[in-house]
């Protein structure tokens, strides 16, 4: 695309398009600044949270390690010292490490494919402040003496009414729950973004590995989190209600939370690593100034480790009592995991060898995190062996461990992260002098405080102990470790200090390419991304497509304007990125701010059980929403030009649209959570089968009862087939339609909610009860969802933003109405069939 | 055997480490089972570190080595030798003594003719019964007396939240899990004292929730078992006769059984051999009367949180009285 310099007056016409791009695509001033969602915006709030939260729970460790110092000291009494280290793991693990990285890639990933935004900047608005609050009210717990002391896994008994009567494991239940949504909402933004809004031409083996890595971590965290939100959602009804799930006296379980709770919690480290693992992959690569080795291996490794990754979590049960067959098959997937990991560390170090390391900040950090993560996971295969483990388990050991691979595996990537990427977002780069002090104090510091834990363990110091007897021998090596986690803190003090004194945020004028390095985010960027999106030809374009910075910045590419007058990027088809049609983005608003604050709200409400104002904050946080929605699905306006000859369309429906991509996102969500119930009622079979048997004597429902429900929910996925069939012809008939299959899904869902109830089954009753009555709870949300999504449907049609050209919106509702109707089913099959068939 | 050569070869002298802390040790094996893991973790040990310095050799080559070393460790097949094959081989082996090694120690409950114990844990204490004691079944707490050189198999169970059973010097942990059993099996070599303590969280004082198990010759065992199984001493002395009436007036018995007496509550520690133990209410607290005293009176101070309310209702006299008369209790 490259042309010979234009004449004058192209020259002020291509200053005008980029005056143009600039007023769209300004942020507003002063502290309006809270409702601007450019992702360069909603990142830098982001990290800067997570940042946060990894400074307050990282005094809180300091607090542990005061009161460990010493033998049977007072600094802290065993019930702060329990809220302290839960409230550290909890903060640690859900308040910085997931948001951390969720936060590089809505800062990093939009610039680096070439887009000028993520595609739902509004939601991602919205999972930042709805973390921001939550985080804030949840951390805050611990001044009001309210938080949790469960741990941060806070297994039942423990964690129920029983033997924790106060209202901190409510907070916990509560506030995770919400903030893991906050999760799933930045997981489908990434989705959707990295495989529908990559650059023309950058099929998908030229994208750069962080956005690989990201994919594969949004992927995880839909099918790992909604196994948490469950088992937070059955602690809650048995702590609230008495639904007893993991009461063994009544046929629960309380080994169910711990499957549910692990088959998150094991994915969820790797989670945090691969992302981490993501962006030293690109600082490697520019710091050695040479491709990475064996690109397309540590892609396969990557996705390797996604997958065996969730057949692990039976490691952190090695010591239950399964059966030897059971924890040899886990043990074997807990080795296995080794090998990609391994993989990526030996090209890493490949590349180094194929070009010429700069020993700058971020490459002192690489080689740091290396050392760390290395011994981390070497200590990983120990524990992965079950006999070792049967003495290393919950003990220093395992804090070693853990430390170990995260800090390692992502506190220093991502220091090197900052120290890398800070020239592309602030005018300023960070100190060379101040860096080297950071990262030795840092390096040296961990390792003082951690190594010795490892001998801490086997030397019989179990975790989780607020203070230890001064005749084991455990002193002194609790002085040094205690005092190395100070060391580790002055580290990131002096980092502190590098920020204030150097970081300059600015998105229209950043330091720029410092690095040389050779992908997108190092163009040069305005507020609006690059100045045309490229047409890209490579893995590395600023490498191996010479003139193409040039090229960009004098807008020879895509989108050297704005056709529609709008915020907009371009969108591409998911393997070979051919452009597809065009979007248009939304600019700065309130709604998701305030959405968020709402919902925020709603869940504290709740856990202090005001539940007259909790409905009041949802149904306000409802209203948000629905007024955000209705500002999206804007009006098809034909074709516009997008340069280099391409005219795309405005508007799509049906499965090429992103709308559609995200609603089948939130679908696989939902039925990961519902598997996850399906997972818990056959658990609890092998566990308690009598109280299947006691139910077939004592009075199922009638077969009948689940047939007419099964016809009720297949005459709702009917009607709203047949209803987009007739959307083109008759408005009255879709009506129709819509109408009968928003009435049909609920009266399903009473049906069998009143003839369980009719037959003497009440939830609080046994555990097989209280999961007869949890399908229907997980069935009520998502029929609460297609009732407000038909209602919002019908009234869009009445406002004549809905027809057969602009069927965004039906499109979601006929996707969420097929779910329910299909999740309904499985239900009903299980609940009345399974039963019959083991009696 | 190799831990205690180790630790005298340290450089760091052993004062400074404040000994190897050996009577609650991974790395000081007092049994077959035990030494059997601490060869495993020696092993891992061994294997971890020669891998770490081939990493960190690797790097260093890798960043500042001569250009022969850096071409042939810039290529797929390094990444693929070192990165698939070294590790699938390395892992398969240690997997494959992982697993003979899980096997071999899979406690099997039916076993005939070997010694039970069945130990519950409670919130913050340990429940021990020995239903198979020298005169008939008895219960005990917070320490274990067991014969050298026979196998034992633990019964373990909880009564409230999850806790967890582990005497590192004899086996590796088992968890002890409400509305389950699980059983350990271990057989301890030597006569000793060794130290364990619960290794789940459970709550409030879980850091101070410890025991000791205590092994005899089988001559001393047998004798210790016969004496247990006898119902509880009478009071020798009047201090001791005054002592055991408060004992009973003041509701003791509701939770505490003292055999032989009307005492059978079920709820706290069997008290009708306390004298018999080393330690009371804590392990690092010697039995003596003055720590009882203490327990009764001021046990919320001794171990936070534990389930006993602060007996303060006894006078001087009357306090020293009733420490008399348990501490008789041998």
């Amino acid at each position: 695309m490259s042309n010979a310099h234009a004449p004058a007056g192209e020259q002020r016409s291509l200053e005008l398009d980029r005056q143009q791009l600039e007023r769209i695509w300004a942020l507003p001033n002063g502290w309006r600044i809270l409702s601007a969602v450019n992702n360069t915006v909603v990142g830098y709030f982001y990290i800067g949270a997570a940042f946060l939260f990894f400074l307050l729970a990282g005094l809180l460790a300091l607090l542990m390690r005061t009161q460990l110092a010493l033998p049977s000291n007072t600094f802290l009494s065993a019930d702060t010292y329990n809220q302290i280290f839960t409230m550290h793991g909890t903060v640690m693990m859900f308040l910085f490490a997931v948001p951390a990285v969720e936060a590089m890639g809505i800062l990093l990933l939009p610039q680096m494919l070439g887009a000028r935004d993520l595609p739902f900047p509004r939601l991602g608005a919205f999972a930042f402040w709805a973390y921001f609050v939550g985080g804030l009210v949840f951390f805050s717990t611990l001044f009001f003496d309210l938080a949790p002391s469960g741990g941060w896994f806070m297994y039942p008994p423990l964690s129920n009414t029983r033997y924790s009567p106060d209202i901190g494991a409510d907070f916990w239940l509560l506030g995770i729950g919400f903030i893991e949504i906050s999760a799933i909402a930045g997981a489908i933004e990434i989705i959707v973004g990295i495989l529908r809004t990559r650059a023309p031409g950058m099929s998908l083996d030229k994208m750069p590995m962080f956005a690989w890595t990201m994919l594969v971590f949004a992927g995880m965290i839909v099918f790992a989190f909604p196994a948490v939100i469950l088992a937070t959602i059955m602690l809650e009804l048995e702590r609230a209600l008495g639904w007893p799930f993991f009461d063994a006296a009544k046929g629960g379980d309380a080994l169910l939370w711990q499957h549910l709770f692990w088959f998150f919690g094991h994915p969820e480290v790797y989670i945090i690593f691969l992302p981490a693992a993501g962006m030293v992959s690109m600082i490697v690569a520019s710091m050695a100034g040479t491709p990475l080795i064996a690109f397309n291996l540590i892609v396969v490794a990557l996705i390797a480790t996604g997958f065996f990754s969730f057949g692990l979590w039976v490691h952190h049960m090695f010591t239950t009592g399964l059966p030897a067959m059971s924890v040899s098959f886990f043990s074997a997937a807990s080795m296995a995991v080794a090998i990609p990991s391994a993989v990526q560390v030996f090209a890493w170090i490949a590349t180094f060898a194929a070009g010429r390391l700069r020993l700058a900040t971020p490459a002192l950090f690489v080689l740091g995190f290396l050392f760390i993560f290395t011994l981390g996971g070497l200590t990983g295969v120990m524990v992965a062996m079950v006999p070792f483990d049967w003495q290393a388990h919950d003990t220093y050991f395992i804090v070693a461990h853990l430390h170990y691979v995260l800090i390692g595996g992502m506190v220093f990537p991502l220091f090197a992260a900052l120290y890398y990427w800070a020239p592309a977002f602030s005018s300023r780069a960070l100190s060379e002098r101040l860096g080297k002090w950071s990262f030795w104090l840092m390096f040296l510091g961990f390792n003082i405080a951690f190594l010795p834990m490892h001998l801490l363990g086997l030397w019989g110091m179990p975790r989780r102990v607020y203070t230890y007897p001064a005749e084991m021998g455990w002193q002194t090596l609790n002085l040094v470790a205690s005092a190395g986690a100070f060391l580790l803190a002055a580290g990131v003090l002096v980092f502190i200090c590098d920020l204030f004194r150097n970081l300059r945020p600015n998105l229209a004028s950043p330091a720029g390419n410092v690095w040389g390095a050779g992908t997108l985010e190092w163009l040069e960027n305005g507020l609006y991304g690059p100045r045309s999106i490229p047409h890209v030809e490579s893995r590395y374009p600023l490498w191996q497509q010479p003139d193409l910075a040039k090229d960009v910045a004098a807008a020879r590419f895509y989108l050297p304007n704005a056709p529609t007058g709008l915020r907009e990027t371009i969108v591409t088809s998911p393997i070979e990125a051919a452009p597809q049609y065009l979007q248009r983005l939304p600019g700065p608003g309130w709604t998701p701010l305030f959405a968020a604050i709402f919902t925020a709200a709603f869940f504290m409400l709740l856990t202090v059980k005001m539940l007259l104002a909790a409905l009041a904050c949802a149904v306000l946080a409802l209203a948000c929403i629905l007024v955000w929605v209705w500002g999206s699905d804007p009006e098809p306006l034909g074709h516009v030009q997008i340069g280099g000859g391409i005219d795309l369309p405005t508007y799509a429906s049906g499965a090429v649209s992103h709308a559609w991509w995200a609603v089948v996102i939130v679908l696989l969500v939902a039925g990961s959570l519902y598997l996850s119930f399906v997972f818990s009622y056959l658990y609890l079979w092998t566990v308690a089968a009598q109280a299947w048997s006691l139910a077939i004597q004592s009075g199922l429902p009638s077969a009948a009862s689940a047939y007419v429900g099964a016809g009720l929910l297949g005459l709702s996925a009917a009607c709203v087939g047949v209803a987009g069939k007739v959307l083109a012809r008759s408005r009255t008939g879709f009506a129709a339609l819509v109408l009968i299959a928003l009435l049909a899904l609920p009266a399903a869902l009473g049906l069998e909610v009143a003839a369980h109830w009719r037959s003497g089954l009440r939830p609080q009753a046994s555990g097989y009860a209280a999961l007869v009555y949890l399908a229907a709870v997980l069935q009520l949300q998502i029929v609460v969802a297609v009732v407000v999504t038909g209602a919002y449907t019908l009234t869009r049609l009445a406002m004549g933003r809905l027809s057969a050209s602009r069927r965004v919106t039906f499109d979601t509702l006929a996707l969420l109405s097929y779910y329910a109707a299909g999740q309904g089913m499985l239900g009903l099959l299980l609940v009345h069939g399974f039963p019959r068939a083991v009696s | 055997m190799i831990a205690r050569w180790l630790c005298l070869l340290l450089p760091v002298s052993t004062s400074l480490i404040g000994g190897c802390g050996d009577h609650q040790s991974v790395l000081n094996p007092a049994g077959p089972e035990a030494l059997q893991l601490t060869q495993l973790t020696w092993l891992l040990f061994g294997f971890g570190t020669v891998v770490l310095a081939t990493v960190v050799l690797t790097v260093i080559g890798a960043v500042r080595g001569p250009q022969p070393v850096r071409t042939m460790l810039a290529s797929t097949r390094m990444v693929v030798s070192a990165g698939i094959f070294f590790p699938a081989l390395t892992l398969t082996g240690l997997l494959g003594y992982g697993i003979w090694l899980t096997r071999a120690n899979f406690a099997n409950p039916g076993e005939a003719g070997i010694l039970r114990v069945v130990v519950t844990g409670e919130q913050w204490w340990w429940r021990v019964d020995y239903p198979q004691g020298g005169n008939g079944a008895f219960a005990t707490a917070n320490e274990i007396r067991l014969p050298v050189g026979r196998p034992i198999l633990f019964e373990l169970r909880s009564a409230d939240v999850i806790h967890s059973f582990w005497v590192p010097n004899l086996a590796g942990k088992v968890d002890m899990i409400p509305g389950r059993i699980t059983y350990a099996r271990l057989h301890a070599d030597r006569t000793g004292i060794f130290r364990g303590q619960c290794a789940e969280f459970c709550g409030g004082p879980h850091a101070l929730m410890a025991l000791e198990v205590i092994v005899m010759t089988q001559s001393d065992f047998d004798a210790w078992l016969q004496n247990q199984s006898r119902p509880a001493i009478d009071p020798q002395s009047t201090s001791a006769r005054e002592g055991k009436a408060l004992f009973l007036a003041a509701g003791c018995g509701a939770c505490h059984a003292v055999r032989g007496t009307p005492a059978s509550g079920t709820i706290g520690p069997d008290l009708t051999h306390l004298a018999s133990r080393r330690s009371v209410g804590l392990d690092t607290a010697t039995m003596s009367q003055a720590s009882i005293a203490r327990f009764i009176s001021d046990g919320q101070h001794v171990k936070p949180g534990n389930r006993m309310p602060p007996f303060r209702i006894f006078a001087p006299d009357d306090l020293s009285a009733v420490a008399i008369y348990l501490a008789g209790l041998k």
